[in-house]
C-alpha cells in the first residue's frame, strides 16, 4: 500500500486509538494515542499526523506521526479508549483502571483518576491478594465498563471514587473484551467461547442471554457491534475465525468465516461505512473486509417504484440489507485485502475513523494510512 | 582452549571491597549476579560489608531506546532476506542483495541521525558524551558495512571499483560542505583563507566540476593568473573518468588516461604553474605524486582517503586483488610510523585484503554487541562467500553469531520476540536454543502466555506447550478461576488436568449442595470428552437440569447410565443413589423393574466393598441412608412389578 507509512517507536504497541472527531466536523482525525506492553516502563503516548511533513505528489500531507507527549503507565496497557476529546481510559495488567487527561495547551498528559483495585483475585482483605489483569474497557460518557481476568464486570462513572455496580464472578473464565450493545446493555466474550449479554437494569448478577460457538469452545478475543444495526455483532476467536452473530435470534453464530491463522486480536466495523470490517491478528496481517458492492448489482426490488432503502429495512429480507447476515457472505463478492506490507510479527491493535487507519505491531512499528476508502 | 586475542577488560564493582572480601557470582543468560560474601581474604576480620546484589551486563546497548529501533527494523530486513527467493539468477540476485545491504545501511544511518539529534539537544554532559560516542560507533559501523558492500556484495570489477570507492570516501570522510559554504558565502571567495583548501579537497576527492567552479572564481578575481587557471581548468575537464553507463573498455580508458597524464606532465615540466604554488601542487596531485598528496594530510584526515586519492590519480583501473598492496603502503605512508593503528584501521585493512573472517573477528572484538557481525555475516553467507568454516564447537560461523545475537535479545524483557525469528533460521541448533529460552520467559498476563504458546505451537514444540498450559492452568486454579483453568487444559489437551478441575467442581458441589459456575458446566460442548471425569460432570449437571425440568424418566435413565457405564467415580455413587431417592419416592413409578434391579446391584456393590470393621464404624447417618435406600428400592420394585405386570396384560 503506497500510503501506508511505518514508524518504528522502540516499544511494542498493544493498543492504538484515534481521538474522536466532533460529530459536525468533516475533517479526518489528526491525533491518536498508543499504549505499550512488555516494557519495564510502559507508556501511553499521544501522536499527531497531518500537520507535519512535506506535501506529497497529490498535495496531501505525508508526514510521519510525531510524538506529542507521553506518560508512564504501570503495567501493560491491556485496553484503551478515548473517553472524550481530552480524556483517555486505560486498563492495566496490574488490575487498575486509569483516566488520563491530555492537556492540549502545553501538550502533556496527567493522571486524572485511578481505580487501583478494579480487578483482583481473591478478597483483598485476606493476605493472599493479587492483582488480576484488566482485559477490556469500553466507555460511553459518563460510564465506563471494565472486565478482567478475574471474571468481574465493573461499572464506573467518571468522578465517582467507587464502582457504581460490580458483578462479582460474572464468569468462571477470563473475560476478554466488552462492548456496549445498547445504553444499558453490554456484550462480553470469554475464554470458553461464549458471548454474553448483560443488562444493567436488572439487579441479578446473571447474563440475560448466553450465546456459544458450535463445536469446540474456542476462546473469543474481541467483539464489536454494527454501528447502525444493533443486532449484528462480530467476534474474533483464538483460531482466527470471524463469527457474525444476530443477537435477536438463535444462540449460535449466523456465519463463521475462516480468516486468520492465529488469534484475532481486534475486530472493528467502520463507524460510518459499516459495510467495511477490519480485523488484525497474531499472524501479522490486517484484513479489510469489504462487502459493499455497486448499487447496480443489488437485486431488482431496490429499484421498484423509487422506494428508498430505509423503507425496505422494515419489510425486506435482511440478507439483502446487510451482507453480514447472509449465510454465505463471501458469495456476494466480498473483497478481502491484507493491508500490512510485510508481515513479520503480530498486529496487536487497529482503529478506523473516517478515511484513516492506524495499527500497532509487536515489531515496534506503527502504521498509518490516511486514504483508506479512496 | 584457544589463546586470547586481547586482554580481558577489568570491571570494578562499586561498593564491593575487593581488597578485603571475596565476591560470589552466578550466571544468568546474558548477565551475571555478583555480591560480596562474608568470607574475608586472609586475615582481615569479618565485618558486615556491602548489602547489595549487583547485576553485571556486558551488553547495555540492548537497553538503549534509539538502538532499539536498529534492532526492530533490521529484524524486518533479516526476515525478508531469509524469505527471499533463491532461484533468482546471477544479476538480479546480486541486485537484490545489494538492495538489502543498502537497507541495512539506511537503518544504521537513521539511527545515527537520531542519536546525533539527541546528543545535540541534551544538556547533561555525561549523556551527551555517551550519545556522541554512540554516534561515532554507528558511523564506523556504517563505514565498514559500506566497504564490505562494495568489495563483497557488489563485487565491483576494475574500473567501477574505483568509482564506488570514491563515492564511499565522499560520503564518509571529512566535512567538506560546511567549509565550502563558508568560502562561497564570503564576499571575496578567492581571498578566503580556506579557498585553496576547498579546491584541494575537491581535487583530492575527484570532484572535478566543483573544483573547476571554484577555480573560475579565482580566475575572475585575479586576472593575472587567468591563463594558468584556464590551463588547469582544461586539464581537469579532460580527465578521463569511467562512468557507470559508459561502454568503453578498460584498455581504451587506460590509453586515454595515459595520454592525459603525459599532457599534465608536460605542463608541469614546462613550469607553467611555477608562479602559483597552489596550482602547482594541484597539478602534482593530478599526476599522482605521493608526496604532493601526502602534504594535504590534514584535509584528507584518514589513510583510506589517501589510498583512494592515490589510486584515482595513479592507478584508476585498479583490480580488486591489487587493493591490498596499495592499502598497506597507504597506511604506512600516511601514519609515517608516528601513531599506531586503531581497531578500525585493522578492520578496514582486513577488508581490503579480502580476509572476510578476519574482518568479522576483529569487529566482534571491537564492538560490544553482536548485532553488526551477525547481520553482516548472514548477508555475506547469502552471497555465498563464507565457506562452511566449521568452528570447533559445532556450528558454522554464521549460525554461531546469530545464536549469540538472538540469545542476547532473549535476555531483554521485550525484544525476545525478535529473537524467535533468528533462532528459526539457524538450522542446526536454533530449535534447541529456542526451546531452552522460551521456557524462561516470565508469563505475567494471559495475553503474553497466549503469544508464547502460539510461537510454540507453530513450531511443534509440544513439550513447551504442555508445560506453559499447565503453569497457566495451575495459576488459574489457585485463583479459583476454574473456567480459565479448563480452557487452558483444553488448549493443551491435558486430560489429567481436566480431571483435576472436575474433581474440584464436584468437591464444591458436595460441600455446598449446588454447582458453581453453571455457565461453564452447562456449556461444555465437545470438550466434555476430554476426560472421563469431565464427562461425568457434564452429564451429572444434565441430570440435575432434567430433574429441574421434571423430565423424570429421562433423568432416571441418565442417572442409571452414569453408574452402570462406570462414568461416575466410585466415591460418588452414594451421592448418586441418594439423588435417586426422590425419584423412587415419586407417586408414579419412574424406575422400571429392570432399572430397580440395577440400582440394587449398585447399592450392594457399594456396601459389599466395605469390610465388617468399617461397617461397625460407619456412623448412623450412613447406615440410615442405606436403610432408607433399601426400603425405597424394595417399594419401587414392588410397584414396578405390579405396574409392568398390569400393563402387559392389557
Amino acid at each position: 500500500m503506497e500510503d501506508f507509512s511505518a514508524k518504528f517507536v522502540s516499544q511494542k504497541i498493544s493498543k492504538t486509538r484515534w481521538r474522536p472527531v466532533p460529530a459536525a466536523a468533516l475533517q479526518p482525525p489528526e491525533l491518536f494515542a498508543t499504549g505499550s506492553w512488555d516494557n519495564e516502563e510502559n507508556k501511553i503516548s499521544v501522536w499527531s499526523v497531518g500537520d507535519f511533513g512535506s506535501l506529497g505528489p497529490n498535495g496531501e500531507y505525508q508526514g510521519e506521526p510525531q510524538l506529542l507527549c507521553d506518560i508512564r503507565h504501570h503495567g501493560d496497557v491491556m485496553d484503551m479508549q478515548f473517553f472524550d476529546q481530552e480524556r483517555i481510559v486505560a486498563a492495566s495488567s496490574t488490575g487498575s483502571v486509569t483516566i488520563f487527561r491530555h492537556h492540549q495547551n502545553n501538550q502533556t498528559l496527567s493522571v486524572n483518576q485511578r481505580w487501583e483495585r478494579a480487578h483482583y483475585h481473591v478478597d483483598p482483605d485476606t493476605p493472599f491478594y493479587g492483582g488480576a489483569s484488566c482485559t477490556g474497557v469500553i466507555c460511553n460518557n459518563p460510564e465506563i465498563v471494565t472486565v478482567g481476568e478475574d471474571g468481574r464486570i465493573n461499572l464506573f462513572r467518571a468522578d465517582h471514587r467507587e464502582a457504581v455496580r460490580t458483578i462479582e464472578n460474572a464468569d468462571s473464565s477470563t473475560l476478554h473484551a466488552v462492548t456496549f450493545l445498547r445504553t444499558t446493555e453490554i456484550l462480553t466474550v470469554n475464554s470458553i467461547g461464549q458471548l454474553k449479554i448483560w443488562d444493567f437494569r436488572q439487579q441479578r448478577n446473571e447474563p440475560s442471554q448466553i450465546f456459544s460457538l458450535t463445536g469446540d469452545r474456542i476462546p473469543l478475543h474481541c467483539v464489536d457491534r454494527h454501528p447502525n444495526q444493533q443486532h449484528i455483532v462480530a467476534t474474533g476467536g483464538q483460531d482466527g475465525m470471524l463469527s457474525i452473530w444476530d443477537v435477536r435470534q438463535g444462540s449460535m453464530p449466523v456465519s463463521l468465516l475462516n480468516a486468520h491463522e492465529a488469534e484475532m486480536w481486534e475486530v472493528h466495523f467502520h463507524p460510518s461505512k459499516p459495510d467495511h470490517l477490519f480485523t488484525c491478528s497474531e499472524d501479522g496481517s490486517l484484513w479489510h473486509w469489504d462487502t459493499s458492492s455497486d448499487v447496480s448489482e443489488k437485486p431488482s426490488f431496490f429499484h421498484q417504484g423509487g422506494r428508498s432503502t430505509t423503507l425496505l429495512s422494515h419489510t425486506a429480507n435482511q440478507s439483502v440489507i446487510s451482507a453480514w447476515l447472509s449465510n454465505n457472505p463471501t458469495k456476494d463478492r466480498m473483497e478481502i485485502t491484507n493491508l500490512v506490507p510485510n508481515q513479520t510479527l503480530s498486529v496487536n491493535s487497529l482503529d478506523v475513523l473516517g478515511p484513516c487507519l492506524v495499527c500497532g505491531t509487536d515489531a515496534e512499528a506503527i502504521y498509518v494510512n490516511r486514504h483508506l476508502l479512496a | 582452549m584457544e589463546e586470547l586475542d586481547v586482554e580481558p577488560p577489568l570491571t570494578l564493582i562499586p561498593g564491593v571491597d575487593s581488597k578485603s572480601k571475596q565476591m560470589c557470582f552466578a550466571w544468568a543468560p546474558g548477565e551475571m549476579l555478583v555480591y560480596e560474601t562474608l568470607f574475608p581474604k586472609e586475615c582481615a576480620e569479618k565485618r558486615p560489608g556491602c548489602p547489595n546484589i549487583f547485576i553485571v551486563r556486558k551488553d547495555k546497548d540492548v537497553y538503549s531506546q534509539t538502538l532499539r529501533k536498529l534492532f526492530s527494523e533490521s529484524h524486518g530486513i533479516f526476515v525478508g532476506l531469509q524469505r527471499s527467493e533463491e532461484e533468482l539468477g546471477g544479476k538480479s540476485r546480486k541486485a537484490q542483495l545489494v538492495r538489502v545491504s543498502k537497507n541495512y545501511r539506511s537503518v544504521i544511518r537513521a539511527c545515527m541521525e537520531e542519536m546525533h539529534q539527541l546528543a545535540i539537544s541534551t544538556r547533561d554532559p555525561e549523556l551527551q558524551c555517551q550519545h556522541s560516542t554512540q554516534v561515532c560507533i554507528l558511523s564506523a559501523m556504517e563505514l565498514i558495512w559500506n566497504l564490505c558492500e562494495i568489495l563483497f556484495v557488489e563485487v565491483a570489477p576494475a574500473g567501477h571499483l574505483l568509482l564506488h570507492l570514491l563515492d564511499w570516501v565522499r560520503l564518509h570522510v571529512c566535512d567538506v560542505d560546511s567549509m565550502v559554504c563558508e568560502v562561497l558565502s564570503s564576499e571575496n571567495p578567492s581571498k578566503h583563507k580556506d579557498f585553496w583548501n576547498a579546491v584541494d579537497i575537491f581535487v583530492l576527492q575527484g570532484r572535478m566540476d566543483d573544483a573547476r567552479h571554484l577555480l573560475s572564481k579565482e580566475a575572475s578575481a585575479n586576472p593575472t593568473s587567468m591563463g594558468m587557471c584556464k590551463i588547469l581548468d582544461d586539464l581537469m575537464k579532460k580527465m578521463p573518468i569511467l562512468s557507470i553507463g559508459n561502454t568503453q573498455t578498460l584498455t581504451e580508458m587506460e590509453l586515454k588516461w595515459q595520454h592525459w597524464h603525459e599532457e599534465c606532465q608536460r605542463y608541469l615540466q614546462d613550469g607553467t604553474f611555477s608562479s602559483n604554488l597552489h596550482m602547482e601542487s594541484i597539478c602534482k596531485i593530478l599526476l599522482g605524486d605521493e608526496n604532493a598528496i601526502l602534504e594535504k594530510k590534514e584535509l584528507m584526515t584518514t589513510w583510506y582517503h589517501f589510498l583512494v586519492t592515490r589510486l584515482v590519480y595513479s592507478h584508476p583501473t585498479v583490480k580488486p586483488v591489487e587493493l591490498r598492496f596499495y592499502a598497506q603502503s597507504s597506511l604506512d605512508l600516511f601514519l609515517g610510523g608516528e601513531s599506531s593503528s586503531e581497531p578500525l584501521d585493522s578492520i578496514l585493512m582486513a577488508a581490503f585484503e579480502f580476509e572476510i573472517h578476519q574482518v568479522i573477528k576483529e569487529c566482534s572484538i571491537a564492538l560490544s554487541n553482536w548485532w553488526f557481525v551477525a547481520h553482516l555475516t548472514d548477508l555475506l553467507d547469502h552471497c555465498k562467500l563464507l565457506q562452511s568454516h566449521n568452528l570447533y564447537f559445532g556450528s558454522n560461523m554464521r549460525e554461531f553469531l546469530l545464536l549469540e545475537y538472538a540469545s542476547g535479545l532473549f535476555s531483554h524483557h521485550s525484544l525476545w520476540q525478535l529473537g524467535v525469528d533468528y533462532f528459526d533460521h539457524c538450522p542446526e541448533y536454533g530449535k534447541v536454543y529456542l526451546e531452552l529460552h522460551i521456557e524462561r520467559i516470565p508469563l505475567n498476563t494471559e495475553q503474553k502466555a497466549l503469544k508464547v504458546l502460539r510461537i510454540c505451537e507453530q513450531r511443534q514444540m509440544h513439550e513447551q506447550v504442555r508445560s506453559i498450559c499447565k503453569i497457566m492452568a495451575m495459576k488459574a486454579v489457585r485463583n479459583n478461576r476454574l473456567g480459565s483453568a479448563l480452557s487452558w487444559s483444553i488448549r493443551a489437551k491435558d486430560a489429567a488436568f481436566a480431571t483435576l478441575i472436575s474433581d474440584r467442581f464436584l468437591k464444591d458441589y458436595c460441600e455446598r449442595g449446588s454447582f458453581s459456575d453453571l455457565d461453564l458446566i452447562d456449556n461444555l460442548g465437545p470438550s466434555m470428552l476430554l476426560s472421563d471425569r469431565l464427562t461425568f460432570l457434564g452429564k451429572y449437571r444434565e441430570f440435575h437440569r432434567l430433574y429441574g425440568e421434571k423430565r423424570f424418566s429421562e433423568a432416571a435413565k441418565l442417572l442409571l447410565m452414569l453408574m452402570t457405564a462406570h462414568i461416575a467415580p466410585c466415591s460418588f455413587w452414594m451421592t448418586l443413589l441418594t439423588d435417586a431417592l426422590p425419584l423412587l419416592e415419586q407417586k408414579e413409578v419412574i424406575f422400571s423393574a429392570e432399572q430397580t434391579y440395577e440400582l440394587m446391584r449398585c447399592l450392594e456393590d457399594l456396601t459389599a466393598g466395605k469390610t465388617d470393621n468399617q461397617k461397625l464404624q460407619v456412623d448412623d447417618v450412613e447406615t440410615t441412608k442405606v436403610e432408607i435406600l433399601r426400603l425405597a428400592l424394595a417399594r419401587n420394585l414392588a410397584r414396578a412389578i405390579v405396574k409392568e405386570g398390569t400393563l402387559e396384560g392389557s
